[in-house]
């Protein structure tokens, strides 16, 4: 190999975007176009060291804008590389005309989305608006929750991805600051088994194949163009998520580490529950745990998978509770929130007679505290107590007041 | 493929250009090439032409120029003779006119019903350069 090789030790410590740039080296990506943006710049600017370093074999294509970098990526994936990015927040913002490209184009990209708010007004801090705008775009979507996660989910994302029944692009998320600069213990792989563990990429219609000439990004008007989104939705439909699942099997087994496409904390004889995603999730386990102390059988769901949609898990993980907070970390602007909404239309036509409330949190960075999820556990309970919901169905918590609610 | 259903293509924004393996098609004319019906060389995609090029070969020299400059490679042109315009891709678009070196032109443009018979009949004389 025309690389060198790192000597990692088994537990480093490192922030979720560090973690997530050592998975970038260690599956070798061809290319790497980006354009920095906090709080995900320590990604990319990772790869680009360990390029200039000699530890991976690739070109990092430096580009005018984020829209300009997934430009890059389609070209590159198109050609036939194994190519990532990342980016957040204004720059996913401008990346999401591309991201469509991507998808319908069948690339298998990998994004590394560093979680931010969204302006106006301009903010860095972590929330999850830029992966809510990412979840119409046909793209596989995968929250982490701690840098261990982000090292974790990146192969996973490469290995689904790569899959030539799958071929799409996916997300890996994190939590901006959150995650991405806090360093914890990350559990690492060798070199070897890293790079095994997703395989050699396997190149399908690559242009540089001058023997069979294909014409990627094709435009079809009223006579193909629904057949070819019919066929997206089905694969993301079908075929992901049995993917996934085999990818988190083989993982586990490698490493002992287990993903679930819903995460469940004390759900098995829960009565309440908090759905949520990112650092919350985390959060919101340990309050559950000192719920428990006070009589409330508490239980947490975190979202793994966002897209493909888990709808059958979480109708599975919810059955058995009385009383549900789907709790989003993004404005809804105008409407109850995507977690709320998808969780009530998951448990529609089933026997569930849980109570579902929603709740807006921790917008442009603002803190979840667990004085905030103890509050929240005892509504839930009595509400289960009530067998309705006795709160507005949504409102937001730790904005400064009077108490906001709606609906 | 007119018929084929949601599930019966390749995945991806994608076309294949040709039938099978594509080996030496830089040396392979166009009409010897196992073009995809997908591929717009199958398909007559001149029908929003409103001028076309007539070629009247008295006059040309065979320079290639108009074969180099089109832009959607309509100029037929064999052992570096000029043959003719290809009418199912020439969008009309007269810059094989506005190249051609000769005096008179060996290409020159007519509306799109104009009768080329006619339009050779009508072809300019040499025009004669002012001292």
């Amino acid at each position: 190999m025309a690389f060198d090789k790192m000597e990692l030790r088994d537990i480093e410590v490192w922030d979720g975007n560090f973690a997530a740039a050592q998975a970038m080296r260690q599956v070798q990506i061809d290319v790497v176009a980006a354009y920095p943006i906090t709080p995900s710049t320590p990604i990319v600017e990772g790869y680009a060291k360990f390029l200039a370093d000699g530890y991976v074999e690739g070109e990092f294509v430096m580009v005018e804008s984020e829209h300009a970098a997934m430009s890059g990526c389609i070209g590159a994936a198109a050609a036939g590389g194994r190519v990532a990015t990342a980016t957040s927040s204004q720059g996913f913002a401008l990346m999401v005309e591309t991201l469509y490209q991507s998808s319908g184009m069948r690339l298998p990209i990998v994004l590394n989305v560093v979680n931010r708010a969204l302006a106006a007004p301009l903010n860095v801090n972590g929330d999850h608006s830029d992966m809510y705008l990412g979840r119409d775009s046909g793209w596989i979507q995968l929250d982490a929750y701690s840098p261990q996660e982000a090292y974790d989910l990146n192969f996973i994302a490469f290995k689904v991805s790569e899959d030539h029944d799958v071929r799409l692009p996916c997300m890996v998320h994190q939590d901006g600051f959150m995650t991405s600069h806090t360093a914890q213990g990350v559990k690492t792989f060798t070199d070897e088994v890293a790079y095994d563990f997703v395989g050699e990429y396997k190149p399908m219609n690559d242009m540089l194949d001058l023997d069979h000439p294909v014409t990627h990004g094709v435009q079809t008007e009223e006579d193909w163009h629904f057949e070819h989104k019919a066929r997206q939705h089905n694969d993301l439909m079908t075929k992901v998520m049995p993917k996934i699942q085999e990818v988190f099997d083989a993982f586990e087994e490698l490493s002992g580490r287990k993903y679930n496409i819903v995460e469940q904390y004390d759900m098995d004889d829960a009565d309440v529950a908090v759905v949520c995603m990112g650092t919350s999730v985390e959060t919101a386990r340990e309050v559950a745990k000192e719920m428990r102390a006070e009589g409330i059988k508490a239980g947490v769901v975190g979202i793994r998978v966002l897209r493909p949609y888990p709808f059958a898990q979480i109708i599975e993980a919810l059955k058995d509770i009385k009383s549900i907070a789907a709790l989003d970390r993004s404005s809804p602007n105008g409407a109850p929130g995507m977690l709320f909404n998808e969780l009530a239309g998951a448990l529609y036509n089933t026997d569930s007679k849980a109570t579902l409330s929603g709740y807006v949190y921790g917008l442009g960075g603002r803190d979840l505290t667990k004085a905030h999820l103890t509050d929240l556990y005892k509504e839930l309970q009595a509400n289960a107590d009530a067998g309705k919901v006795l709160t507005p169905l949504q409102q937001f918590i730790g904005v400064r007041g009077p108490k906001l609610t709606f609906l | 493929m007119e018929n084929n259903g949601w599930s019966e293509f390749e995945i991806g924004a994608m076309l294949r250009s040709f039938e099978g393996p594509a080996t030496n098609i830089a040396t392979t004319h166009t009409e010897d090439r196992n073009y995809s019906a997908s591929n717009s060389f199958t398909a007559s995609v001149a029908d929003w032409r409103i001028e076309k090029p007539v070629f009247n070969k008295d006059y040309c020299i065979d320079c290639q120029f108009c074969w180099i400059y089109c832009p959607d490679m309509s100029i037929i042109s064999r052992d570096k003779k000029m043959i003719g315009v290809d009418m199912d891709h020439c969008k009309g678009c007269g810059i094989c006119v506005e190249v051609c070196p000769t005096n008179p032109k060996s290409l020159l443009m007519f509306q799109e019903q104009h009768d080329d018979e006619v339009a050779l009949a009508e072809w300019p004389e040499k025009e004669t350069k002012e001292k």
